[in-house]
């Protein structure tokens, strides 16, 4: 059974949350070369400004350190057990505390004394992989509080889908924390096409889906999320969105389930294969 | 930008009134950290009429809960949290003499027009920045409920901090072609 040190998962922890990602940074920089609006460019600056001083520092990118998910995703010939599934999350807690990221979880209903316990864990098998990749995800919730989910009639146009994606990022708004990464699951059930739209973030999103009609569709939604004009900041400009990503699961006849997770700018993660 | 590069000090808070939505400055003064948690608090001291914990007459309000303090810092990372949670608490904090909010994102139209009858100002903060904003801040004291951890509040002295006016004193809203 692999088994991820605690050295593995604090190392984890701090790049997720002390390091922009490298395809997000990359986006970035392209979005602060071609912003010809003065006050984005600078909103922009400041961004990658705040990411430098974040990783020389090892201070937060963002003050929301996140709700930790925790994707454990191993190949089918691998074994994992409830051991070494809750000693990762344990490991995920510790490192939080000790690297003063902000208590993260209180109780639903009464609110007081913000903890560290309380990280969410998805684990999949997956047959075309092989060995056990973690991934930590710090979910800051100025953009998971405008996750969406829709229940499309099966014999819907994509066109109805399209203009629902364009008005949840209008809805988002400023207060996400815009220019976002837009994370799209198409298919499954409700709870899975919203876990699709999670899980499209934390692959790179520099990179175009392989599926033609994918990539056609990210492009398309791109270019017009882009005309609405938020921009960083709110402050208007051409760069409301960094990527779009979209990701797709067999569904029922009956249904055609649009879950849509949106990222701020800071979008954090970083994986750990064994 | 207005005056020696937009820079406004801590005796003009007067001075943030004149100020126009879409103006950027540099605020040097003091800040109070509160968020959802403390405004419920402090909200539910107005109604009983209640002594509050600090006196909010011509302070300023910052929609902020820091990450713990690291070793040797005086703040962790300090960046806005989203304001439109805190618009059911303006009225009464309006009330109560606050000055000014800062934030990240939209207000409800009665806040704005809250905002013209109380002559106050909203301000927004470089969202996602929290790094970038740790520096700005020269010291940090806790001023009351503390249980609530990163939602308690904090007195702020900070430098050069940047903002946008996203509201003016007249209810001009930087936002307001983004209504939702």
């Amino acid at each position: 059974m692999k088994q991820f040190s605690k050295h593995d998962i604090e190392s984890l922890v701090k790049e997720a949350n002390f390091s922009l990602r490298k395809d997000v940074k990359k986006l970035l920089a392209k979005a602060y070369a071609v912003e010809t609006n003065r006050k984005a460019k600078k909103a922009l600056g400041l961004i990658l400004e705040n990411s430098d001083i974040a990783k020389k520092e090892n201070l937060a990118i963002c003050q929301d350190t996140g709700l930790p998910v925790i994707f454990i995703e191993a190949g089918s010939n691998e074994a994992l057990s409830g051991k070494v599934i809750k000693n990762i999350e344990q490991e995920v807690s510790s490192a939080y505390r000790r690297n003063y990221l902000r208590p993260f979880a209180v109780s639903p209903l009464l609110r007081k004394h913000p903890s560290y316990k309380g990280v969410i864990t998805h684990v999949e098998f997956n047959p075309g992989k092989k060995g056990v990749t973690i991934t930590i995800f710090p979910k800051g919730f100025g953009s998971e509080n405008k996750s969406r989910l829709k229940m499309f009639n099966p014999t819907a146009d994509f066109s109805e889908i399209e203009d629902f994606v364009i008005e949840s990022v209008k809805k988002a708004g400023p207060e996400a924390c815009p220019p976002f990464v837009v994370g799209i699951g198409i298919g499954g059930t409700s709870d899975y096409a919203l876990l699709l739209a999670k899980k499209a973030l934390i692959g790179r999103v520099d990179l175009p889906s392989k599926d033609g009609f994918l990539k056609n569709t990210e492009e398309r939604l791109l270019k017009k999320i882009n005309a609405l004009g938020i921009g960083p900041m709110g402050l208007g400009g051409r760069t409301t969105v960094l990527a779009v990503k979209i990701k797709t699961a067999a569904t029922h006849i009956a249904g055609l389930p649009v879950g849509i997770n949106i990222s701020c700018h800071a979008l954090r993660s970083a994986s750990k294969t064994l | 930008m207005r005056r020696a590069k937009g820079k406004i000090g801590a005796k003009d808070i007067g001075a943030l009134l004149t100020l126009r939505a879409g103006e950027e400055i540099l605020f040097s003064g003091y800040l109070y950290t509160a968020r959802d948690q403390a405004h419920k608090r402090i909200v539910e001291l107005i109604k009983k009429n209640k002594k509050l914990p600090f006196d909010l007459s011509n302070q300023i309000i910052y929609y902020c809960g820091p990450t713990e303090t690291p070793e040797g810092k005086i703040i962790g990372s300090c960046g806005p949290t989203t304001s439109s949670r805190m618009d059911r608490f303006v009225e009464p904090l309006l009330k109560a003499g606050v000055a000014a909010m800062i934030g990240k994102g939209r207000r409800s139209k009665s806040v704005r027009d809250l905002i013209k009858k109380h002559k106050s100002v909203y301000f927004a903060a470089p969202a996602g920045c929290g790094a970038l904003l740790a520096k700005k801040v020269l010291s940090r004291e806790i001023v009351c409920f503390k249980e609530l951890g990163p939602e308690a509040v904090y007195r702020l002295k900070v430098r050069d901090f940047p903002l946008v006016v996203a509201i003016d004193s007249r209810g001009n809203d930087l936002y307001k072609h983004l209504e939702k």
